[in-house]
Parts: structure tokens; C-alpha cells; sequence
């Protein structure tokens, strides 16, 4: 019978399947950070229970953790502190702030070859999605479900539901990989992949980097989806080859045998199939406070009058909060702050589309511009290529690796009534601190926003 | 855990749809390495509106919480669920709640109701016109029953026995040991291991 990619890694991974029950799955990869996972080491303790395969774990330090050279702040050194211990004696890696390997947990592992086509990876984070762009299948958790892992290695799962987004032409050539999926969530809603893994394919799927592929199942999670996955190809393996833990010499291409089956058969269907047309896509700015709530920059804020009914009630609301009147060129709104970063969109490749609207020029006075690296090792590529000084030239702060200002747990936050531009993937209310206003954009988008100091694009300046 | 079998109480109307877990409780919170001390975080920004619903009298002591679709969306934090119980819910009831949240309720006996819009639409009204509504959600049945509107809910078997007896689910997996051996064994040999 022919079956859909997120079908078959599913089926690879079932260790026990019982009529009535949902499947108990085997994990390949469990990344641990230091918030979600210190009440499930105490579970473990409690319990006497051990971590079953602590050669299968990984655990790094991100969501809280400061990025300059400020200390942590008590509650959350006591955090951090956590981490460190329940690694120690629980036998599981950890790179820790300071290691070279430390940074967000969804940029590490495929920057270090953990992430594969065909594994099942889950992580006590909804943005684990992130690794289905090499063709994983992955998922974020809870913590009663991180203990669960740890125990056990496997997890107990109700089979989702299938998917399929198909990007089909050509992206114009001021669009990224975030204009694609902001684009896709403002067409299906933030719950229109409940339940259901999503594929995404097509040729402009095709023809994106893996930095790409992961900006877009990174946001999955923001359509409501279980997981979001981008079926294995060559681009994929020349990303892979070579780097730490991918395989080598003739298990690589054992593995290679076996990842080029990792694909949805001719014959497979899904349970929803969209299509869209990348040439129809415009770099996307969010309006209000969640992902959906979008226009491209060649737009206007919506009246909420004017949107479906349902939409009208949220709209109005969100207008309140973001304190925007409907109407507003897109171009029109100016921004206090400007945030590079977050597992969305802090990797070399959005470093350098963001450094080369930069280059040579000065962020707006008064204007608040942080670059914060996926993880140490984005960050040393950039400073080898001499991004660092592109942005300190310009008025950017460059920081070291961490979640940041995406969700606002360590000092980087916004004040009451700031207005931000950030490539993060949330614009949830407060998000970004108590208070704050959140307009989600591209690298390029936040660049030249960050110079004119309002809504841009490079071409504007 | 304690078994969940009938949620019998009042409840307290949410009405707004794509509630997200940044709301249910802010990210500072989640810097505590225990699973208590979430109650003072429930809705904390929206709290510091005193028109709020949870700031409402009436609706104090509510152990239902009614909602719009797509309750609970964003992060997997289970510190939201951990709220909620400390804040006395033992049921969330929407058209439609996310997958994440509704198995981080499951784990901590709050129990996840989906029933169709007008349903929700019509408890919503009851629970405004009357907060002394009484509701009762019995995990037993699937059913929701409230004066003039009896619904049921689907919730998997297994989930369902789950709720009813309280199960630790560790050591439930831990009964397939010989499985998970068998799997491990099978593996790939080229699977990354880190360390």
C-alpha cells in the first residue's frame, strides 16, 4: 500500500501496537533544555528511575539563559544550575552556556548531523518541528511526556492525520522562506494542520537551502500542526555529509540507501492537500497577535469589519493591543526595536541575507537592534565571514546564542508599548515581554526595517 | 495521579478563541524547576484588567473553564495545565483545543472536552446568564450535560481509562520492556548517538 513520508517514518518507529490503544513509538533523539525539563528529572528521582538511553539524549542551555555579558538573574541561574546537575547525574550530554556547541536547541542538532531523515526526535518544546526539514519526524512535548522519553525512550502516541502543502513556480526574488510559511499560515489559519503532520512540497520547497526548509517546519506548529516535514533529497544530503555525528564511510551510504526511501509514494494521499502558487507570494508582515493575523508589506492594517465573521472579534482585539488603526499602511508603521534571532531565523544564512541590507549603512536613532545567533557555532561562521563587524557597524548589538527575545524569559524583553519588528514566530501578547508589540517579519524585512525605521524592504532604502 | 471520574462544578466563561499558552501563563513564570506555584501566573496580563472574567466574583470557584476554538495553542508548556489545576479547573471545554495542550491536560487529570461550536456557544450563554450553572462532565459517559443541552465528546479509549483510574503511564510502558529491547536492537547502525 503506498503511504505518505510522515507515514512511514511513523511505521519504522512503532514498538508496540495494540487494538484500541495508540502506538507506543520509539525515539531516536530527545533534546532536553534547562525550562521544560527540570520537574521531569524530579519525576525520574522520585520514582528511582534512570535515563534509559542517555547516548540518545542531548541537553543544552537556550530558552533562559543571558546572551551578553550580564549574569543570570537568580530564579534563573537556579535554572541553568538545574540543567547542569540533572546532566551530571543522570549521565546525559550537555552543552552548557560557554561550550562551543551551546545554542538554541533546534539550531545545534542539525548543525551538528544529529538530525536525520527518517528519525523520530521529540523535545519538551513545540518548535521541534524545526527538524522535519531533513526529513524527521518531530515533535515538541510536554513535561510529563519528557519523563515519559527519558524512562523509556519511546512515547505514547495517537497516530496524526496527513497533509500536504505543495509550493508550487518560482518565490519572487524579495520573498524568503519565512514570506512562504507566513504566507501558508495566513492562508489556513493557525489551526488548520491540527492533528495532521504537514508536508511541504513543490518545487519552490525544492528549491530552498535546508536553513530554508527549517525556517518553514519550524512554523508548522503556528498552523496548529503536529509536525511539519520536507521529504529528504540531494540538497539534503550534501548538507549532512561531513558533519559531526552524520554517518561516515560505508554507513554513510548505508544510510543513503535508506534515506532516499524516505518519501511519499506515487500513489499516497492525504487527508487535505493545498497547493499554492510561489509567485504569488509578497514579503509578509503580521498586523496582530497571532501568526495568521498578516498582510504583506505592500498592504494595509485590515478592518476588522471587512474580514470573515469570525475573524472580527480576535481582529478587533488584537488592533486594541497593538495599538493600530485599520487602514495603516504596512510601510507606515514605525518600529522601537528590531530582533534578529530565535530557532526561526538565527542561522548563517539569515545572518548573512540580513548583513548584506546592512552593510555600509546605520540603524535608525533611537532604535533598539539586537542579532542574536542561533547557537556559538552561527555564531563564529558569521564573525569568520565578518558579519559581527557588518552589524556593529550599523548599530546592531551582537550576542551571543540563546532564545533571547523571542519569548522574553532572560533580560532581553521589550518595555510596555515598544513596537518590534522580530524574525521569531510568535506574536503572541506580551511574547516578547509584558506589554509588548510583536510584528513577525524575514531577516531581509527586519534589516531594512531596522535602517528606515518603519516597515521595509531593501529596495525601499 | 488522582483518578478524574465526574467534574461537577461551575464554570468560567472564556469567550476568545486562539487562546495561546503565553496567556494561560507568561514565560517568566516558567523559570521555576517545580510543577507548584503557577496559580498567581493563570491569565496574569489579563488579570490586570479588572472587567476580566477571572476577575469576576461570581465565577470564583469555577471548575470548568469554557472557551473559543483552538484553546491552548503555542508552546508545549505544560505549565499552563499546571495552572489551570492549581487555579481549581478540572475541565476545559472548547470547540477545539491543541493537540499539545489536550495530551498535557490528559497527564494531569484536567479533562479536554471538544464539543461542537454551538454547543460551546450555547454554554457560553447559560454559564453568562447564570454563573451559579451548574455543569457536569463525566469522563465515564464522554458526556457533558448542563440545564437543557446534553453533549457528548470523544475522548480515545485509552486516554479515557487513563483519566478514570489515574495511571502512571511510565510504569504502564515499562510492562513492554521486552518490545522496546526487541526494537532497540533492530536499529540502524548508522543512527547518531551522542555520546
Amino acid at each position: 500500500m503506498s503511504s505518505t513520508l510522515s507515514e512511514k517514518v511513523w511505521e519504522r518507529h512503532v514498538v508496540r501496537r495494540a487494538a484500541g490503544e495508540p502506538d507506543l513509538l520509539y525515539v531516536d533523539l530527545h533534546l532536553v533544555h534547562e525550562v521544560t525539563s527540570p520537574q521531569a528529572f524530579e519525576g525520574l528521582r522520585l520514582s528511582k528511575r534512570r535515563v534509559r538511553r542517555p547516548d540518545l539524549t542531548l541537553a543544552t542551555m537556550d530558552h533562559n539563559v543571558p546572551t551578553n555579558d550580564e549574569p543570570a538573574e537568580d530564579i534563573s541561574a537556579r535554572q541553568i544550575e538545574a540543567m547542569a546537575r540533572n546532566a551530571r547525574e543522570f549521565g546525559v550530554r550537555c552543552y552548557p552556556t560557554g561550550d562551543p556547541n551551546q545554542g538554541i536547541v533546534h539550531v545545534i542538532s542539525p548543525q551538528l548531523g544529529l538530525t536525520q531523515p527518517g528519525m523520530t526526535i521529540v523535545c519538551g518544546d513545540s518548535h521541534t518541528s524545526t527538524h522535519g526539514a531533513l526529513g524527521a519526524l518531530a515533535w515538541g512535548i510536554g513535561t510529563s511526556e519528557i519523563e515519559h522519553v527519558l524512562a523509556t525512550q519511546t512515547i505514547v502516541q495517537t497516530k496524526p492525520g496527513t497533509m500536504a502543502v505543495t509550493v508550487e513556480g518560482v518565490l519572487p526574488a524579495d520573498c524568503a522562506a519565512k514570506d512562504v510559511i507566513l504566507g501558508i499560515i495566513a492562508r489556513i489559519g493557525t489551526a488548520g494542520g491540527t492533528g495532521k503532520v504537514i508536508e511541504y512540497r513543490g518545487a519552490a520547497i525544492r528549491a530552498l537551502s535546508i536553513e530554508g526548509r527549517l525556517t518553514i517546519c519550524n512554523m508548522s506548529i503556528e498552523a496548529g500542526a503536529r509536525a511539519g516535514m520536507v521529504a529528504p533529497d540531494d540538497v539534503t544530503f550534501a548538507w549532512l555529509e561531513g558533519r559531526p555525528f552524520a554517518p561516515k564511510g560505508a554507513l554513510w551510504e548505508n544510510a543513503l540507501d535508506d534515506w532516499r526511501s524516505v518519501a511519499t509514494d506515487a500513489g499516497a494521499s492525504f487527508d487535505r492537500e493545498i497547493t499554492i502558487d510561489a509567485s504569488t507570494l509578497r514579503p509578509y508582515v503580521t498586523w496582530g497577535t497571532n501568526p495568521a493575523q498578516s498582510v504583506t508589506i505592500d498592504g494595509a492594517v485590515p478592518d476588522p469589519d471587512a474580514l470573515p465573521a469570525d475573524a472580527r472579534e480576535s481582529a478587533r482585539r488584537a488592533l486594541r493591543y497593538q495599538e493600530l488603526l485599520p487602514g495603516t499602511r504596512v510601510r507606515d508603521i514605525a518600529v522601537d526595536a528590531v530582533f534578529i534571532g530565535s530557532c526561526t531565523n538565527a542561522r548563517l544564512e539569515d545572518l548573512r541575507l540580513a548583513s548584506e541590507v546592512v552593510r555600509g549603512r546605520k540603524v535608525r536613532s533611537g532604535l533598539r537592534a539586537l542579532v542574536v545567533p542561533g547557537s556559538m557555532r552561527v555564531k563564529a561562521d558569521a564573525e569568520r565571514e565578518g558579519l559581527d563587524r557588518i552589524f556593529r557597524d550599523a548599530g546592531f548589538e551582537w550576542r551571543d546564542a540563546g532564545c533571547s527575545m523571542c519569548l522574553g524569559m532572560n533580560p532581553d524583553v521589550l518595555r510596555p508599548g515598544e513596537r518590534c519588528a522580530s524574525t521569531s514566530n510568535r506574536n503572541f501578547e506580551g511574547r516578547q515581554g509584558p506589554g509588548g508589540r510583536t510584528h513577525l517579519v524575514s531577516p531581509t524585512v527586519a534589516a531594512a526595517t531596522a535602517i528606515a525605521g518603519h516597515f521595509a524592504l531593501p529596495a525601499d532604502l | 495521579m488522582e483518578p478524574t471520574r465526574l467534574v461537577t462544578g461551575r464554570a468560567l466563561p472564556l469567550e476568545r478563541a486562539n487562546v495561546d499558552t503565553d496567556q494561560i501563563i507568561p514565560s517568566h513564570w516558567l523559570k521555576r524547576i517545580e510543577r507548584t506555584g503557577y496559580a498567581l501566573g493563570l491569565f496574569e496580563a489579563w488579570r490586570k484588567d479588572p472587567s476580566f472574567v477571572l476577575n469576576d466574583d461570581r465565577y470564583r470557584g469555577a471548575k470548568i473553564l469554557i472557551a473559543g476554538a483552538n484553546f491552548g495553542c503555542g508552546s508545549s508548556r505544560e505549565h499552563a495545565v499546571w495552572a489551570l489545576r492549581e487555579s481549581g479547573f478540572r475541565a476545559v471545554i472548547a470547540p477545539t483545543i491543541a493537540d499539545i495542550f489536550k495530551s498535557n491536560a490528559i497527564k494531569n487529570g484536567l479533562v479536554p472536552v471538544e464539543l461542537e461550536s454551538d454547543a460551546v456557544s450555547r454554554l457560553l450563554a447559560a454559564v453568562k446568564a447564570d454563573a451559579g450553572t451548574t455543569i457536569t462532565v463525566d469522563v465515564a459517559q464522554r458526556t457533558v450535560a448542563a440545564p437543557g443541552l446534553e453533549a457528548s465528546f470523544a475522548l480515545a479509549d485509552f486516554f479515557q481509562t487513563y483519566l478514570l483510574e489515574g495511571l502512571d503511564d511510565i510504569a504502564l510502558t515499562l510492562r513492554h520492556e521486552r518490545d522496546i529491547a526487541a526494537f532497540e536492537a533492530n536499529r540502524a547502525e548508522w543512527l547518531p548517538r551522542v555520546r
